[in-house]
């Protein structure tokens, strides 16, 4: 979109004072929240996806579709899978013993090559990580947060995964043993947190409130409130 | 989980003691060098999958590679790990980078 021509926008500007909201003496750039075009990644995705758009191979509407999917999945889907086990001792025997069905079940579809539930006990508590680049459900929880694929915590929540834990503001007890999944390869994990004291009689869609993306992922765990 | 014809009969069993290899393979590998060379236990059987170092460079990773969970010791693979000596670590590793090994080597005892 272009700007500066539309009438007489910087007219009654003094000198010094600044459309931008605020007023000082010196002279910077303006700060634009835009691409950065020089991104070799974005410039391969642009090239790409202007090339098959042009041959006819995907278009730019199927493209948008696409990308509406993918968004529209996240937390929530796993807060529901895991309310559901919560609530039906049935449906968690089959959730663990065959994840992918048991979630098709619910409606949702897994599509990485398949799911293993990692459930926490007084005795185990359960950390996923991938290492190596960024393996995530995504299929049923949407895209990863920014933290999880830094590298600060892809090397470090390998290594010393109670302190990780703790800057999140979680302390796992000494009797605890912690189990670090790395998800390096085609398997991806979802955490079934323990159901929180206090939660009795709760429907399901009071129970998926407490189960928030860090719980699914192992940095935190449900709390009633 | 059903197990291919060409790899039935050689699935390594759960409990199982293995080392993890240190193949020479450059570019893109699934075996994180924090494992290499380390004792583990194997935890199940995941399937067969194409060969995902094959698959980056286009070719069809066939045929099928088992994958397995290996569980190792937190004390083992890291050296003055802070945390209790019960703490674990569990990640995938292809056939190919796992040998056997016998019980005489260093024990990892606290993996189950």
């Amino acid at each position: 979109m272009s700007s500066g021509s539309s009438e007489g926008e910087n007219e009654h500007q003094k000198p010094g004072a600044s459309s931008h909201g605020h007023t000082h003496d010196h002279d910077h750039p303006v700060f634009q929240d835009d691409d950065d075009v020089s991104d070799p990644a974005l410039i391969r995705y642009r090239a790409i996806r202007s090339l098959l758009i042009e041959k006819g191979i995907l278009s730019a509407d199927e493209l948008r579709a696409a990308v509406e999917r993918m968004e529209s999945v996240g937390p929530h889907v796993g807060a529901d899978i895991v309310a559901h086990a919560w609530a039906d001792p049935a449906f968690h025997s089959r959730l663990v013993e065959s994840p992918k069905s048991a979630v098709a079940e619910l409606g949702y579809h897994v599509a990485e090559a398949d799911l293993i539930i990692v459930e926490n006990t007084p005795q185990v508590h359960n950390l996923i990580v991938c290492t190596l680049c960024s393996c995530y459900p995504r299929s049923i929880l949407g895209q990863p947060p920014a933290w999880y694929v830094s590298r600060s915590y892809r090397t470090r929540a390998v290594r010393e995964p109670r302190s990780v834990i703790a800057e999140f503001g979680l302390q796992i007890s000494s009797d605890c043993e912690v189990r670090v999944h790395d998800s390096n390869a085609d398997m991806r994990y979802l955490v079934l947190p323990m159901r929180p004291e206090g939660t009795d009689g709760w429907d399901r869609d009071r129970l998926s409130q407490l189960v928030t993306r860090d719980c699914l992922i192992g940095t935190a765990v449900p709390q009633a409130k | 989980m059903t197990i291919p014809d060409d790899v039935s009969g050689k699935v390594r069993k759960p409990g199982s003691r293995v080392r993890i290899r240190d193949l020479p393979i450059d570019g893109h590998y699934r075996a994180p060098h924090y494992v290499r060379n380390q004792i583990g236990r194997i935890e199940r059987y995941c399937g067969a999958f194409p060969n995902p170092e094959r698959l980056a460079y286009g070719e069809d990773g066939l045929p099928a590679v088992p994958l397995y969970r290996v569980r190792f010791a937190q004390r083992e693979l890291w050296p003055g790990y802070q945390g209790s000596k019960h703490d674990t670590l569990e990640l995938e590793v292809y056939e190919h980078w796992l040998e056997d090994c016998p019980a005489d080597e260093k024990d990892n005892k606290d993996v189950t």
